[in-house]
């Protein structure tokens, strides 16, 4: 038996990286340190596995070895005119960067997964920056911390222990000392443990953020309630910013997928940035998959933009709205999507993934998902964290290190040394 | 990497080796300068009537990190119009004031530049710049971490362990891969963290015991016991606000009795931004000749300039309160990113124009110091890319810098009122193209400690800048554009012994090295403060210690300089 420490959990935007991880003869037997979410990823990976590529003849999926599958998909990437490189919420960096390599090569086109989950909050940070901070800011310092649009004890559960209203600061220590708010569409789990909880109606996001944005500034509301809220309860969150030493606002998908989207991010941005005037606010997006940042970061090192990037040209384009993955597959655009660390034929909405029909798919994935199903080529690969290290970046933009702790199942590399051999042969 | 080759008859300025424009033959073989190289397989350069250089070494230009990728990404419209495609062999990415990765490395080869230094990287965060600089191709990188605000580094200096203090950098730079200490505006980024500042070097910081002037002076201390080669690199308090000429000459004076005679002890950054005078934007005008009487005085001291460029630019800076100020100031966009028991950061985009008063007091500022401080080795060309404006158009300040002619041109449109209340129309001096390669590789290269950079001397790397202008033919003075254009488009870059660029044109892209700095220091000394910090790791930071260290690995050629520390 191994104990092996300081391992990082590939699951959520957290990126805990305390984790304790018994290893016995290459199997996990234990994860200590771990939210029930990354436990369970820890300790299932056997379950549903992809062990064997799959290459589609006449229809149907057959098993076959690793080299045939490199060389049908080098053929199918070969014979597209517009294929399009799309995931990377589950993969480290250096996977990331090699995709980026081939849409550059080919003139394809670039995306990642925050098309679907904070591209809002990129469009929004784009229109007027953003106050942000790391984590441990808030955990030092903040003696207010509003949860708005998320649900932490579901999603992200030691986000809260670790970085949150639970955590114990140097300046500020423990649930006692601070001040806690949810605004959310219903009452959650993590609405329970606040002091305050906030019940907007579904899709007002964007009125309550204004609303209080002008509270803020000292303006009335000449109205009795804004989005369901009375105006009563919002002059008293008001006054718990404007009064707070340090006061940060986490935010999930609650505000950046429903209606209003990029406005609802850039409403909450003028209020954070309103209420630095008065004293000192910061904001943090709650990032989902592990390494959904670390997309956004390498695609913006290499190629200027943070997603939805068009190499047709033969150079780096970005026009959300024409450059997107989804926008490209909705018009029928690509002949090709190749994905790595996601499974869009889960998480894309179902128009798109129709489309899929009338296009090549290659998947690189460690487990049999909905979009390994309809591949024409899937090939198994290691999973990034545990059978495979690299680089992740946490949902505040601090670089980690994923550790490779057991060794693949037999014949399965990682999805680097796939995507190298992919390459070789591209060039 | 053996590639012989031989460059014949061009105009050599080496001023390292004391070499002004001679005509002299340079020989290169296995990636070195060498004495001579022989045989059928030498590649012949004829560089007659050319101007040979080392490669040029920028000692501070902000191209790597979270802050850099932060105001990428902050900023589309700043590469729409601004790209370069996709070549054999070379990536697509774009510019302008921010750009990407691998047009970072081609256009800094493109105008003979072959070392770059990025500044200012969070330690928490180190990682990410490492992976950048892994992604710049062709130059050689290190980078500085922000060590003037970390708490483990108040904390020994306010109890004066100095020792321990030095170990803990030590271990530090081992650690993250760093090359030199960085500090900026020290002490006003911890207040930061509670939305304030400080307002001189004798302010306060809230909850430590400790002054800014402390700081600097134990930082002074400290790099010296660990023999550092590169003095504490300083952007000190209170930049970018009217009067802070004082503060600025205040945080040279600070350190003044630690010198030694040897070599200078503190490095002060972008003085342009500290070198206001007047008591608010209205009364606003530059305080370059008091700045430059000082350093001219006081051989302790080493500055760049920040020179302003009439042109786009996108301030970032780890002064995060300043940037706040800006923000209010402008009304422009602004990211701020606080970094846990470290640093803080911001940006904000920005405009220099030619008709602004207080634009056009910033642009004479920069050229005053540059043309004030009479020893060109201890002031160097820098703008503080991007803050101040794009390391692209370096060339542009060469030109101000060798022809009165050129500033004469600018002055023409820039705002009047700031000429009248200033000295700069009353400066004839004109650098000679000796200087240029001094405030442009030679003294950036001694600075920092780089032995095989800035020189063509037997055994220097060979990296090598040929710009394609005869200087005894033509007038640098007048026929300053010529020279701007060639410094634009070297007609060769010599990178490691390669030749990169031809013409202005990347013909090979090739892997640069990352320098560090390893401090050996006393292995008691060493365990007792590493295990000291281990043990407070957790309560500090949101990361495990063991995620904190960058193995060697990490960096695409590594190049570690080992020194012998004194404790």
């Amino acid at each position: 038996m191994n104990v092996i420490r300081n391992v990082l959990c590939p699951f959520c935007g957290c990126c805990c990286d305390d984790l304790e991880v018994e290893v016995d003869s290459n199997r996990i037997v234990n994860v200590r340190n771990a939210c029930a979410l990354g436990r369970g990823k820890f300790l299932s990976i056997g379950e549903h596995r992809l062990l064997k590529p799959l290459v589609r003849v006449n229809g149907e999926l057959v098993e076959t070895d690793l080299d045939k599958a490199i060389e049908k998909a080098v053929e199918i990437v070969k014979d597209s005119s517009y294929p399009v490189f799309y995931g990377f919420g589950c993969t480290s960096c250096e996977a990331i960067k090699l995709c980026l390599e081939m849409a550059d090569l080919l003139g394809g086109l670039a995306d990642n997964i925050s098309v679907v989950c904070h591209g809002p909050t990129i469009l929004g940070l784009q229109d007027m920056g953003i106050p942000s901070a790391t984590l441990g800011q808030v955990r030092h310092r903040a003696d207010l911390i509003i949860y708005w649009g998320c649900n932490p004890v579901e999603a992200h559960p030691r986000h809260m222990l670790r970085y949150g209203p639970l955590s114990n600061g140097r300046f500020v220590a423990g649930r006692k000392n601070r001040r806690m708010v949810v605004v959310d569409v219903r009452r959650t789990s993590t609405a329970a443990m606040a002091d305050v909880f906030i019940q907007v109606k579904p899709n007002s996001d964007f009125e309550v953020l204004t609303a209080l944005r002008a509270l803020v500034n000292d303006l009335d509301l000449e109205v009795e309630e804004v989005g369901g809220v009375p105006v009563g309860k919002l002059e008293e969150l008001a006054d718990m910013m404007v009064n707070a030493k340090f006061g940060a606002l986490f935010f999930g998908l609650g505000l950046t997928m429903s209606y209003g989207k990029e406005h609802n991010v850039e409403s909450a941005i003028a209020l954070v940035r309103d209420l630095n005037k008065k004293t000192k606010f910061i904001m943090i997006p709650m990032r989902g998959h592990f390494n959904v940042t670390g997309a956004n970061e390498v695609f913006t090192w290499q190629t200027g933009y943070p997603f939805c990037v068009d190499f047709s040209m033969g150079y780096p384009r970005y026009n959300p709205g024409e450059t997107s993955a989804i926008d490209v597959m909705a018009r029928g655009d690509c002949d090709l999507l190749f994905v790595v660390g996601a499974d869009p034929c889960s998480h894309l909405p179902r128009q798109i993934v129709e489309k899929l029909k009338n296009v090549k798919l290659i998947v690189l994935d460690p487990a049999v998902t909905p979009t390994v199903k309809m591949a024409d080529v899937a090939i198994p690969v290691a999973y990034v964290g545990i059978e495979a290290g690299g680089t992740a970046y946490r949902m505040d933009g601090v670089p980690l290190r994923l550790k490779k702790i057991i060794d693949p199942p037999p014949g399965v590399l990682s999805d680097v040394d796939v995507l190298n051999q992919i390459l070789r042969r591209l060039k | 990497m053996s590639g012989k080759i031989l460059i014949k008859n061009g105009f050599v300025f080496d001023p390292m080796n004391g070499v002004d424009g001679e005509v002299m033959d340079v020989a290169v073989e296995n990636g070195k300068i060498v004495e001579d190289v022989k045989g059928v397989d030498v590649k012949v350069i004829d560089a007659t009537g050319m101007v040979v250089m080392p490669g040029g070494v920028d000692v501070h230009s902000h191209i790597a990190g979270s802050k850099v990728n932060s105001g990428r990404a902050l900023r589309p419209e700043d590469h729409y119009k601004d790209y370069e495609p996709r070549k054999p062999g070379l990536r697509s990415g774009v510019g302008h004031t921010v750009p990407s990765t691998f047009v970072i490395g081609y256009r800094y080869a493109r105008m003979g530049y072959t070392t770059v230094v990025e500044p200012a990287t969070p330690m928490l965060k180190q990682r990410h710049t490492i992976e950048e600089l892994n992604d710049i191709p062709i130059i050689d990188k290190a980078s500085f971490p922000l060590v003037g605000d970390c708490w483990f580094v108040m904390e020994y200096l306010e109890k004066s362990m100095f020792k321990e203090c030095a170990a803990y950098l030590a271990w530090l730079l081992k650690a993250l891969k760093g090359y030199a200490l960085k500090v900026v505006n020290p002490g006003g980024l911890e207040s930061w963290g509670w939305g304030g500042n400080v307002r001189s070097i004798d302010d306060s910081i809230p909850n430590f015991n400790l002054t800014p002037r402390e700081i600097l002076r134990g930082l002074c201390k400290v790099n010296k016991m660990l023999n550092i080669p590169h003095p504490i690199h300083v952007h000190a308090n209170r930049l970018g606000q009217p009067g802070n000429y004082k503060t600025l000459i205040e945080t040279m004076d600070c350190v003044r009795d630690l010198y030694d005679g040897y070599k200078p002890i503190i490095y002060l950054t972008h003085c342009q931004f500290n070198s206001y005078a007047g008591e608010s934007w209205i009364d606003l005008t530059s305080g370059a000749p008091e700045v430059a009487d000082y350093v001219n005085k006081h051989p302790h001291v080493v500055i760049d300039v920040g020179q302003v460029i009439f042109s786009n630019a996108t301030t970032m800076t780890a002064d995060g309160p300043f940037q706040f100020q800006l923000h209010l100031l402008t009304d422009y966009k602004w990211v701020n990113a606080d970094v846990e028991c470290e640093t803080s950061a911001g940006i904000v985009p920005f405009r220099y124009r030619k008709r602004n008063y207080v634009h056009a007091i910033q642009w004479i500022t920069g050229l005053e110091l540059a043309l004030m401080v009479k020893d060109p080795w201890r002031v160097f060309l820098t703008t503080d890319h991007p803050n101040a404006g794009p390391f692209t158009e370096y060339p542009r300040v060469v030109g101000w810098l060798i022809s009165r002619k050129a500033r004469e041109a600018t002055m023409k449109k820039v705002n009047a009122r700031a000429l009248k209340r200033t000295m700069l129309d009353s400066i004839d001096r004109e650098y000679s193209l000796y200087e240029i390669a001094i405030v442009t590789r030679a003294g950036t290269a001694n600075v920092l400690g780089l032995k095989s950079k800035g020189h063509l001397g037997v055994g220097a790397d060979a990296d090598i800048a040929i710009y394609d202008f005869n200087p005894r033919v033509i007038d640098l003075s007048r026929d300053y554009k010529l020279v701007r254009k060639a410094f634009r488009r070297a007609k060769y870059t010599i990178k490691g012994g390669e030749i990169v660029c031809v013409n202005g044109e990347i013909v090979k892209s090739i892997e640069g090295s990352i320098f560090w700095v390893n401090p050996s220091i006393s292995h008691d000394l060493e365990d007792t403060v590493v295990s000291d910090i281990r043990g407070r790791f957790r309560d500090y930071y949101t990361i495990e210690f063991d995620s904190y260290v960058i193995d060697e690995d990490f960096l695409v050629n590594s190049r570690p300089m080992q020194v012998k520390g004194g404790v």
